[in-house]
């Protein structure tokens, strides 16, 4: 049978799933607890909290900020330390809450239990309740971007949607925090999608899953396999699998626009696999969100695994709990190598969307020297939009900002498999970046001339 | 603790490189030098090596000397344009016509321009054509077979695209009768005959290297199936309308067709970067090497049609887009 899979571009890093077969422990509670209030798109949050005031697991800290924005809720209990700036993932300083543990105090209202609800056995809810507890669980796309969940759910007026699929692909090299949950928790996962095709009013599911994981397909073409509704949908191994455009293609064979299409024009609502999960334990067991899966991965990481981490904890804690930092000097990732953001600082906390702290040493951590261009177009191959890498980062280098715009530039989702295939190892990317922030700023201009 | 390094992603690279690309274009012509080396001989043996050494002497002292910048004889560029302009010489041209050759491609044909990356023209059909016209005697004389220790005393014979040119010219179809049959030239071997460059001998050579440069994924099938494709249609056409065309197969396997559509016209600097430009590349390149060849006043065609096509290849970038992700075809 040929698997489906994305029709344009695409590489095929090297996996290094070590920590596939690592069952997901607990991570140990930390002694302090960071909260940044952007860890989504759109506005930050708002703190509802002041120095010295006690909270509990599960206490709201922070409220949303606008309608693109989520509130944050504490993932441990004690006291608010102080609300102040530190870096995060990014580099730069942020507004952030601070809070010293005490104990492990959670909220009576969550649901503790391991007992699986069903959607039968609420059929209390409606629609609008389903994306309501969403909203104010704080739920955000859990794949990196961090997208508030709720927003997907309500497309705009023009677009219907027709199915939801969910992003069982985790096509990054190393991370496995989203293999391990559907392992550990597939039912739950699956009632997830059954609210959210009941908020988004569509009688159809897909889960997007690739070859490289048999044993999940395997689970869950048996746990739908008397649900008409659902499909699961092996996929080729191609990364980026796992861009919201890339996977409509492969599963449902529907090509999103050029931006500002989002994937509903087409139909499609996507979601993570966390984020299902996270949708059924807020639906369900009135959590919010406030605790991940997340991969603590390396080639040289002395015990690597999965863990189920508060949000909040710092990744030199969890490092720590992994055997500390290799020898040498070491790059250290919030997400996998694709996409992933190199920290500044061991102090950066774990948020919504960190799927993975990905520890690259040695030779994997450097950058090879740049040779001149030599043309050969595997850029050009391997672009999965199907812009052409080269020109635009030339066009970028030599600040030719509306022939940038011409040729597609705002289509570019920084996947890097133009750097990844590069046989030069020229920062294609980071020339494109650049200038494609210059051109985004020109646009929001001209929009507000308007 | 050692220090945290900070990048943009991705921090993950393919692995793949400029030298493994160069490097897998040298293992795709050994099959091609070990023919020749059986065919030629000494003649081969000198003019090869001549030409690579002094393709990276002058890559070496040029940049050393010249550009004042790091030499770069390590990406194997200056091997790789040594090999393909000694493959595109007779094996029987004195080495200071071959220095003179690699002064060219590297000298003028590469350096002038900034290197390697920047060179608007393939660097070794650059310098074959000056000396062409440079010492049109010495570049059009062909060795025979067999004549394993002579090198500039080699015995000479008209080549195959000779006797076809002979054939228009004259209008007598039976001079065709000459010409070796398909299995000689896919071989090679035909005693009787000038071989032609010392690369372009055996069809069947170039084929491996081309299943291997395809394998390895170091170019794709495009720019090589275009062309011959292109010659075969083309002069198939000619050939049912006049017999005094040759039939297509002798085409596409004699001369430096095969050479020139496997590793001249592929050359990635010189080439589009698009798969849709690179078809109407190779298939522009056919086109001008019949015409050539069969109207021109060369008997081969193959050097000029890569270099006319080279001269296009920036405005072809510039028209051929790829498809994007999600574009609307407007009706």
């Amino acid at each position: 049978m040929r698997l489906h899979t994305f029709k344009i571009g695409g590489v095929h890093p090297e996996e290094n799933k070590i920590t596939a077969d690592v069952k997901t422990k607990n991570a140990a509670l930390p002694k302090v607890a960071i909260f940044p209030l952007g860890q989504h798109i759109g506005a930050p949050a708002k703190p509802v909290v002041k120095r010295g005031d006690f909270v509990k697991v599960g206490t709201l800290i922070a409220e949303s900020g606008g309608f693109v924005s989520a509130p944050i809720y504490s993932s441990v209990s004690g006291t608010v330390a102080k609300i102040d700036t530190s870096i995060d993932a990014t580099g730069y300083r942020k507004p952030v809450i601070i809070i010293n543990v005490e104990g492990d105090e959670w909220e009576e209202s969550i649901d503790r239990s391991e007992k699986l609800e069903t959607l039968d056995e609420h059929s209390e809810l409606t629609p609008e309740n389903i994306i309501d507890i969403i909203k104010r669980a704080g739920i955000t796309g859990m794949g990196g971007a961090g997208f508030p969940a709720f927003i997907k759910l309500c497309p705009p007026p023009t677009a219907k949607a027709e199915c939801i699929i969910i992003n069982g692909v985790e096509c990054e090299p190393y991370i496995t925090a989203d293999y391990r949950l559907m392992m550990e928790h597939a039912k739950e996962i699956l009632v997830g999608l059954d609210l959210l095709m009941k908020a988004a009013k569509v009688d159809r599911g897909y889960i997007g899953i690739e070859e490289n994981k048999p044993e999940a397909i395997k689970l869950f073409t048996q746990l739908t396999a008397d649900d008409s509704r659902i499909e699961i949908v092996p996929l080729a191994q191609k990364y980026p699998q796992g861009g919201e455009k890339q996977l409509v293609d492969a599963v449902i064979n529907r090509q999103v626009p050029a931006p500002p299409a989002i994937p509903v024009n087409v139909g499609a609502i996507i979601q993570n696999i966390c984020t299902a999960y996270a949708v059924y334990q807020a639906v369900m067991k009135h959590k919010p969100l406030f605790e991940r899966y997340t991969t603590v991965t390396g080639k040289q990481v002395k015990n690597p695994g999965n863990y189920l981490v508060r949000i909040g904890t710092t990744f030199g804690e969890l490092i720590c709990a992994c055997g500390g930092m290799p020898e040498g000097d070491n790059k250290v990732l919030a997400g996998g190598p694709m996409m992933g953001k190199s920290v500044m600082s061991l102090d950066v906390p774990v948020t919504k969307g960190t799927n993975s702290i990905t520890i690259l040493s040695g030779n994997d951590a450097r950058r090879k020297a740049i040779q001149p261009c030599i043309r050969c177009g595997k850029c050009v191959d391997a672009c999965p939009m199907g812009l052409e890498p080269y020109l635009l980062a030339i066009l970028s280098a030599n600040n030719l900002y509306d022939r940038l715009e011409n040729e597609g530039v705002t289509s570019c989702m920084s996947c890097g498999s133009c750097q990844f295939t590069c046989p030069s190892h020229r920062p294609i990317l980071d020339n494109i970046l650049q200038g494609k922030g210059v051109v985004m700023g020109m646009i929001k201009a001209r929009n507000v001339k308007k | 603790m050692g220090k945290l390094i900070v990048s943009l992603s991705p921090h993950a690279h393919g692995n793949d490189s400029v030298e493994k690309n160069m490097f897998g274009v040298v293992i795709a012509l050994i099959p091609a030098i070990l023919v020749s080396f059986i065919y030629f001989g000494l003649g081969s043996v000198v003019v090869l090596l001549s030409s690579v050494a002094a393709c990276m002497f002058f890559e070496w002292a040029i940049t050393k000397y010249m550009l004042k910048r790091e030499p770069t004889l390590t990406d194997g560029s200056a091997i790789v344009t040594g090999l393909l302009l000694g493959m595109n010489l007779p094996s029987n041209l004195p080495v200071c016509i071959v220095i003179i050759g690699a002064l060219m491609a590297i000298g003028v044909a590469k350096m002038t321009f900034g290197g390697l990356g920047n060179n608007p023209f393939n660097p070794a059909l650059v310098a074959r054509c000056i000396l062409l016209v440079s010492f049109p005697a010495q570049m059009t004389s062909w060795p025979m077979a067999g004549q394993l220790t002579s090198y500039i005393d080699a015995q000479t014979g008209a080549t195959p695209l000779a006797i076809m040119k002979q054939a228009i010219k004259t209008g007598d179809a039976s001079i065709l009768d000459k010409l070796p049959s398909a299995t000689q030239l896919l071989l090679g071997s035909n005693p009787t005959m000038g071989l032609g460059s010392i690369g372009e001998v055996c069809a069947l050579a170039l084929l491996l290297g081309l299943a291997y440069l395809l394998w390895k994924k170091v170019i794709t099938w495009h720019i090589p199936v275009s062309i011959i494709a292109t010659v075969f249609i083309f002069s198939g056409l000619l050939h049912l309308a006049n017999p005094v065309y040759s039939n297509p197969l002798n085409e596409i396997l004699s001369g430096g067709l095969m050479l020139g559509a496997i590793f001249m016209a592929t050359d990635y600097v010189t080439s589009p970067m698009t798969h849709k430009g690179q078809l109407i590349y190779g298939i522009a390149i056919g086109f001008f090497t019949v015409v050539i060849r069969n109207w021109g006043s060369y008997p081969e065609g193959m050097s000029f049609a890569i270099l006319i096509m080279n001269a296009f290849t920036p405005i072809i970038n510039l028209s051929t887009k790829p498809k994007r992700f999600g574009e609307v075809v407007k009706k």
